[in-house]
């Protein structure tokens, strides 16, 4: 198993061994995953090197012992939507299908830096969604009242305790007044880029090879259908089963494998200022304007709004999405106005209509899908990869992963819930 | 003793106008024309910062927006502005600034203790520890400890502007290159927008001593700029930076408008321009690159371009003992301008073997050393530097006593816009740099920006870019420019640094790199280079190179990051321009608006009208005013604003099929003068609208939709008639705002009507429900519906809006003997719940099919419609789906609106919820619509809430007058 | 900001305009299956490259008509009206 034992007696990363480093100048770090050229076979190949692709390796090796398993990332690892996004981390979710998901993936979250052995700086803040009218309040109530109901720590709260927990907010402007508020006190934020190279690094040290800037071109399959193997910018590897974790790529991957999916790719924006001292304790979220907010340990606020308005592959946004999101922060959080904006950026999303993920099979026999978060998908990584990991592993969709079928797509069984809780996501 | 580092002449300083400035507390001097960083350099202050990490003493490093060293905050209270760079400060007399980070004071700063333990505080070290018991113990030391300026905790009081601007030919970039540019596509009759960052035009013409068609650069300059400005096709923006390159050539530029920052000012403190131009010339400089040494960022040591431009620019001299560190030849030149304005050069130190012979002879003609492939490889001073310890070429170590050491590492065109427009960058060993590559139309790189360091050949690229409206000739080094050989890194022990501001060092590279993030990407974000304020301005290039290093690849193999906008950092209040409060978004007022105002309407937002949710009386409290009012319709008579209601006028030969297929409900066998309630759907069986609509004759029906999805709908019928049924002769008209809708109901409406006089019979048994008359009310001509959401007798009367107020007063006073009261969208509300009738968006969300609410059979009508197949789907037959129904509480209180309910016997912890609610004054108790599971077979059965545990029974949903008696008055 | 070439008002910015994403899908009859209307309603094309879609000058004529659009460049390669068949390069 490539060189590294599976449990090392003294922890790879900790206190003690930084002291060591220290002073010696750092020079005995391993690689936090090794640089590796392919195999010819194995048991599980995963497209993808972004959070969802990585964390299946990880639950493949760790829950069912498969460690035959390799990761092709066409670029580097967390290239994608994992090292794009707004790192918001929450189970408010309305369809209990979406909660058992989500409130999953949040308890994955709490305990993750210790599973991997490596600090995603997991940051359950808390998160405030502001509502500015008394349709807003009434659609909390019936946010609150589900989710309660299915023990997700969410309440209302006054648009004086909105003040109190984000004084930035103007919660008496002219046009969006705040009438009250939102809260679940376990979301927060996580370091995406260390999400990523935690699980590559947990799942490395159980054997799995994490295989950068390889491009898979075609599928191989067998003459019953049945997958057999990928092409890629490093020759033919085969292997058992083959999982397509690529966001907003799904389509094109989709297309060489011979079915089409109900997705759609399209830009999404997220901004981030220049460092500064704490303003903002929270995850600030506005259902008026759809801007939400939170600021990094750095001190950047980092923020962004809605998608982009028409499907693209230049990761990169527009300017008139650029000017709402902007100007509608510098509105609602008047003081953030003199605050400049660093950089931004835009991430490829994969949108299908309902919002909601699809974990499934696909129609090639062997050849497995996790995609169609949108622009939701960094909150869900562990619950996807684990289960993913299950479908793969057992042959049998997970329970919680079952609604997120491909069939919802035909047969109508959609799980909405932009449409059914108004949370676009 | 001021300004003692201030020449006795030279610089484009006004030198009669001295500024008084405060710098950390202390007081100086300084000339109008200055930059706050100038200025301080003046004064010879060297220590004027902390770096973000380990709180190292840092001086000033640039002179231009690259500058990576020295941010301060200026202003006080709303208009407190921090993390500015100081070269970008402009000085004025009064200025207060302080540095950024360092704490309690620039001198003795407590986070300096960092550096005392930075062996353990390098690359990524947070990812390896502080994961027990949890982040969130640590998190909030990091937090405060993180950051770099304090910002205002008050609201910005400046103005901002948005503005926009068309042209054939946008110059970025007024230097050598630009202006000629500008120059040749001015004389060539195009619209030309000139734009510059600097206060003023010139580039490094301002501190280059070179001569450009027999003048003096600074006076070819003047004189360029003078003829530029008198053409009336030419747009000069000085203070205006490019910061994004959009799609077709659409680029976005900040302008900051002369003004004191920090101080109250007229106009717009920023304007953010959106442009778009036919063709854009990129002439927009190249940037100096540092050195990475063993020490290289102790205040004293800075970019030798940087001190020429102190020198010649503002004629301040950058120390009094200099040496030079370089690879190239640029450096020579910046030597002797500062040798110029009065400092000693000591050496210069070049890491290369054999220098030009002429080189040689101009720096020992000043007297200094030259050390050929030598190096520096320490520097020594405590807060400021002292001295160097220089490798000479043979090994020889010896330290040399200097308090400013200039470096000059090579330059890095400034590809950044170029970049962001999609162009590929190439890397070039011979002059060490990237630099744009290939052709693209309409878009052009001239001058250092394009790679072409030498002025004849800049100016020349410049001129045909745009003479010729094509790219400049691709640059190949050139006779004329400074002759380089790489140095990356200087190996010795010590902290080099990369990134300045966020202290990444060369180790930490290194370090990265043994731990495998050896993708550029990777490094930047496990080491934080290149992520700063600066953008990595300075540290990008150097960065990959020391990778490139570290892992045996070439700068070319290693790549760059991506370029993002903005190219500098850009105030996000300038994004919001002048749309602020009020006119952050427009409002949508009704013709009644002021008389609701006057009448004690509470005015809310409703599906983006302002509309009144009640009219307050003296004494009453919110509760009360609704009773009221419902009292008086179910009592009296009512009049209610429904002018927001959509109206879109459908007409055509193939009006009747069209209707038939946009609505779930048969449509086409309405008669004239008949009205009738119908659903819309979307294509998946979604309700998404309801209204009345009338068919006015054969060929025209007047579809009435929510208030919200007025222009939804009118939208999505265009959408189907031309784009899907394109065989139908249709025609579609948005009226909603040109008919006001006045809404009068109640038992006594019928006797109103009659008072203003109307010119047809208004009892209510012979002008039927869901009927209507065109004529005139008042005189005035009307369409009148029988339609009611209260339940009540109820007139819908359509009169163009600029007769509605005259109207609504008119009946409101010929009500008053009958007890008329103006109601609001409260008491419509309530009375609609209680009568059981749908209201779009409350009872339903997205994802209500008409099966839900009641409409089980429109799934087998016949013929197609919108949504009609996804009606068929297995799930949409589900008995089991939510139903509409009524709620009854034990008690008859009141539920809230969004309570969930349960069943007690079953397991599922909700099955549905309240979505409509309110407390009935005709039933003297709440009533209550609710979406429950298979909840019309259910009722009669009994629930409870799931959070207050309240019993509440199903019911059927009309809970008053359920057969509808009541509509005939 | 794409500058969108309305077939009735000239050049714009897109600003005017609304996208109605993929064009050119059939709308089948209420008869078929579960299967052919799922894909009529979700399934997508979603190319890298050159799509062919839908666009409505909503702030100006409010008349639909097509675009061939890369999504990489954004370049826009044909307008034509909406009830012409593809135009433009092939993907």
């Amino acid at each position: 198993m490539a060189g590294y034992p599976a449990r090392a007696t003294v922890k790879e990363y900790s206190a003690f061994r930084l002291l060591v480093e220290g002073l010696r100048g750092h020079t005995g770090w391993k690689p936090t995953w090794r640089a590796v050229e392919p195999k010819p076979r194995y048991d599980v190949v995963i497209i993808g090197g972004g959070g969802h692709g990585l964390a299946t390796a990880y639950y493949l090796a760790k829950n069912h012992g498969v460690r035959n398993v390799a990761v092709l990332e066409r670029g580097w690892i967390g290239q994608g939507n994992t090292g794009r996004n707004t790192t918001v981390i929450r189970s408010n979710y309305y369809y209990p299908e979406s909660i058992a998901l989500f409130d999953m993936s949040v308890k994955l979250y709490e305990g993750l830096s210790r599973e991997l052995n490596y600090n995603v700086m997991f940051s359950p803040r808390g998160m405030v969604i502001a509502g500015h009218s008394r349709h807003d309040m009434e659609l909390m109530n019936r946010w609150a009242g589900a989710m309660q109901a299915y023990g997700v720590d969410v309440g209302l709260i006054s648009a004086d305790e909105v003040k109190r927990r984000v004084p930035a907010l103007d919660t008496k402007n002219k046009r969006w007044p705040v009438w009250g508020g939102f809260t679940q006190g376990r979301a927060g934020t996580a370091r995406h880029d260390a999400v990523v190279w935690g699980y590559a690094h947990a799942a490395d040290r159980l054997g799995v090879d994490i295989i950068q800037n390889c491009e898979v071109t075609d599928f191989r399959k067998a003459s019953n259908g049945h997958v057999v193997g990928v092409e890629t910018s490093k020759g033919v590897i085969t292997a058992d089963k083959v999982v397509i974790s690529v966001a907003g790529s799904s389509s094109l991957l989709a297309e060489r494998a011979g079915f089409r999916l109900p997705i759609t790719s399209y830009a999404l924006q997220a901004f981030v200022s220049e460092p500064v001292k704490p303003v903002l304790d929270v995850v600030s979220w506005s259902l008026a304007t759809g801007i939400y907010v939170s600021q990094s340990d750095k001190g950047g606020l980092v923020f962004g709004g809605p998608l982009d308005l028409y499907n693209s592959y230049a990761q990169r946004g527009n300017f008139p999405t650029a000017i709402h999101a902007v100007g509608a922060l510098a509105e609602q959080y008047p003081s953030f106005g003199r605050v400049r904006i660093l950089r931004q950026w835009a991430g490829l999303v994969d949108v299908v209509h309902d919002s909601s993920p699809i974990l499934d099979e696909t129609p090639v026999p062997g050849l497995y899908i996790n995609c169609g978060w949108g622009t939701g998908g960094f909150k869900a990584i562990p619950a996807g990869g684990w289960v993913m990991a299950h479908h793969i592993a057992t042959g049998k969709p997970h329970d919680i992963g079952k609604p997120f079928n491909r069939k919802r797509f035909e047969n109508g069984r959609l799980i909405d819930e932009a449409a059914g809780a108004g949370i676009a996501h | 003793m001021t300004q003692s580092f201030r020449s006795a002449s030279g610089g484009l300083v006004e030198r009669g106008r001295t500024l008084k400035f405060r710098f950390a507390g202390r007081e100086y001097e300084g000339y109008e024309g200055d930059t706050l960083a100038s200025a301080l350099l003046a004064n010879g202050v060297r220590l004027a910062g902390r770096s973000f990490k380990y709180h190292r003493p840092r001086g000033l490093i640039a002179a231009g927006p690259e500058e990576s060293n020295i941010l301060v905050t200026v202003g006080q209270g709303g208009r407190r502005t921090t993390n500015l760079r100081a070269t970008e400060v402009d000085l004025y007399d009064g200025m207060v600034a302080a540095p950024v980070n360092c704490w309690p004071s620039l001198r003795f700063d407590v986070g300096a203790v960092n550096n005392l333990f930075s062996r353990w505080l390098g690359a990524g070290f947070y990812y390896k520890t502080f994961m027990w018991p949890h982040w969130m113990l640590f998190e909030g030391f990091i937090r405060r400890a993180a950051g770099l300026g304090q910002p205002s905790t008050e609201a910005d009081p400046d103005r901002y502007e948005l503005a926009y601007a068309h042209c054939d030919v946008l110059v970025v970039g007024g230097g050598a290159a630009g202006l000629a540019a500008a120059k040749a596509a001015a004389a060539g009759g195009r619209r030309v927008i000139l734009c510059d960052q600097d206060t003023r035009f010139g580039g490094s013409l301002l501190w280059c001593d070179a001569e450009v068609e027999g003048l003096r650069g600074r006076d070819w300059v003047d004189r360029t700029v003078a003829g530029l400005s008198t053409q009336p096709n030419v747009r000069l923006a000085p203070r205006t930076t490019a910061v994004g390159h959009y799609d077709y050539n659409s680029v976005v530029l900040l302008e900051r408008v002369p003004g004191r920052e920090g101080e109250a000012r007229d106009g717009a403190r920023e304007r953010l321009w959106q442009v778009r131009a036919e063709q854009v010339i990129y002439a927009c400089g190249a940037l100096e690159r540092p050195i990475v040494f063993p020490g290289n960022d102790k205040p004293g040591i800075m970019l030798a371009s940087a001190a020429r431009q102190y020198a010649n620019r503002w004629g301040v001299r950058t120390g009094d003992r200099l040496v030079v560190f370089t690879n190239n030849d640029s450096a020579y030149d910046a030597a002797l301008a500062a040798a110029d304005a009065g400092a000693r050069l000591i050496a210069v130190v070049d890491s290369r073997a054999n220098v030009d012979a002429q080189r040689q002879k101009q720096i020992t003609a000043c007297g200094a050393e030259l050390i050929t492939g030598g190096a520096v490889i320490e520097t020594h001073g405590d807060t400021v530097l002292k001295g160097v310890t220089v490798r000479e070429g043979a090994g020889r170590t010896r330290r040399i006593a200097c308090d400013g050491l200039l470096m000059a590492g090579g330059w890095n065109p400034t590809v950044h816009l170029y970049s962001q427009a999609g162009g590929k960058l190439r890397w070039e060993d011979a002059r060490a740099f990237f630099r744009p590559d290939g052709v693209r139309d309409a878009i052009a790189c001239v001058g250092a920006c394009n790679g072409t360091l030498g002025l004849a050949a800049a100016l020349q690229e410049g001129h045909e870019a745009a003479a010729f409206g094509r790219a400049g000739a691709p640059a190949s080094p050139q006779t004329e420019e400074p002759a380089i050989e790489p140095l990356w890194r200087v190996d010795a022990p010590g902290k080099a640094f990369v990134d300045f501001l966020n202290d990444v060092t060369a180790g930490d590279i290194a370090q990265a790199a043994r731990e495998n993030f050896v993708s550029v990407e990777h490094l930047k974000r496990y080491t934080t280079l290149g992520m700063a304020p600066d953008q990595g301005k300075t540290s990008n290039v150097n960065a990959l190179a020391v990778m490139g290093e570290a892992t045996g690849r070439a700068p070319a193999q290693v790549g760059t990051t991506r370029y993002r906008p903005p190219f500098t950092p850009v105030s996000m209040a300038s994004y919001r321009g002048r749309l602020r409060g009020d006119l952050y978004r427009p409002y949508r007022h009704t013709p009644m608006h002021a008389w609701h105002l006057a009448h004690g309407g509470k005015i809310e937002e409703f599906g983006e009208w302002q509309r009144p949710a009640l009219y307050l009386q003296p004494g009453e409290d919110h509760e009360q005013a609704v009773r009221r009012e419902c009292r008086a319709v179910r009592t009296a008579c009512g009049l209610f604003d429904a002018s927001p209601l959509g109206k879109i006028e459908v007409r055509g030969p193939d009006a009747a099929r069209f209707v038939d297929l946009i609505y779930a409900n048969t449509m086409s066998t309405l008669k004239p003068g008949k009205l009738r309630y119908g659903l819309m759907l979307n294509e998946l069986g979604i309700i998404i609208d309801d209204g009345v609509a009338a068919r006015l004759d054969e060929e025209t029906f007047l579809v009435g939709t929510t208030s919200g999805g007025a222009d939804k709908i009118a939208a999505g019928m265009e959408e189907w008639l031309q784009c899907e049924w394109i065989d139908l002769k249709v025609l579609v008209a948005p009226v909603t705002t040109d008919w006001a809708v006045i809404n009068i109901a109640g038992p006594a409406s019928p006797q109103v009507l009659a008072a203003v006089g109307c010119d047809f019979d208004p009892d209510p048994k012979r002008f039927e429900h869901l009927s209507f008359r065109t004529g005139a009310v008042g005189g005035i001509p009307a369409r009148v519906m029988r339609v009611s959401f209260t339940g009540e007798a109820s007139y819908e009367i359509n009169v163009p809006a600029d007769r509605a107020l005259d109207l609504w007063e008119r009946l409101y006073a010929a009500g008053k003997p009958f007890g008329i009261e103006p109601f609001g969208i409260d008491a419509l509300m309530q009375m609609r719940t209680e009568k059981g009738f749908l209201h779009v968006g409350s009872d339903t969300d997205g994802t209500t099919v008409p099966a839900d609410v009641g409409w089980t059979k429109v799934a087998n009508r016949p013929v197609d419609f919108v949504g009609k197949r996804s009606l068929l789907w297995e799930t949409n037959q589900d008995p089991s789906r939510p139903q509409l129904v009524g709620l009854s509480e034990a008690g008859g209180q009141v539920l809230a609106i969004g309570e969930h309910v349960r069943d007690p016997k079953g397991d599922k912890p909700t099955i549905g919820y309240v979505t409509s609610s309110g407390y009935s004054e005709a039933l003297g108790r709440g009533v209550a619509l609710a979406m429950i599971q298979g909840g019309r077979a259910r009722i009669g059965e009994e629930l409870v809430t799931t959070r207050s545990g309240q019993r509440v029974r199903i019911v059927e949903a009309a809970a008053y007058d359920p057969k509808g008696e009541r509509l005939n008055g | 900001m794409l500058l969108i070439k309305c077939p009735f008002c000239g050049e714009r910015d897109e600003i005017e305009f609304r996208c109605g994403g993929e064009s050119h899908i059939q709308r089948p009859a209420s008869d078929v299956s579960d299967e052919t209307w799922g894909a009529y309603l979700f399934a997508r094309e979603n190319p890298r490259g050159v799509h062919f879609e839908r666009w409505v000058h909503h702030a100006g004529c409010r008349q639909w008509f097509n675009l061939a659009r890369d999504t990489v460049t954004h370049e826009i390669r044909s307008v034509y009206p909406i009830t012409a068949p593809r135009r433009g390069p092939s993907q």
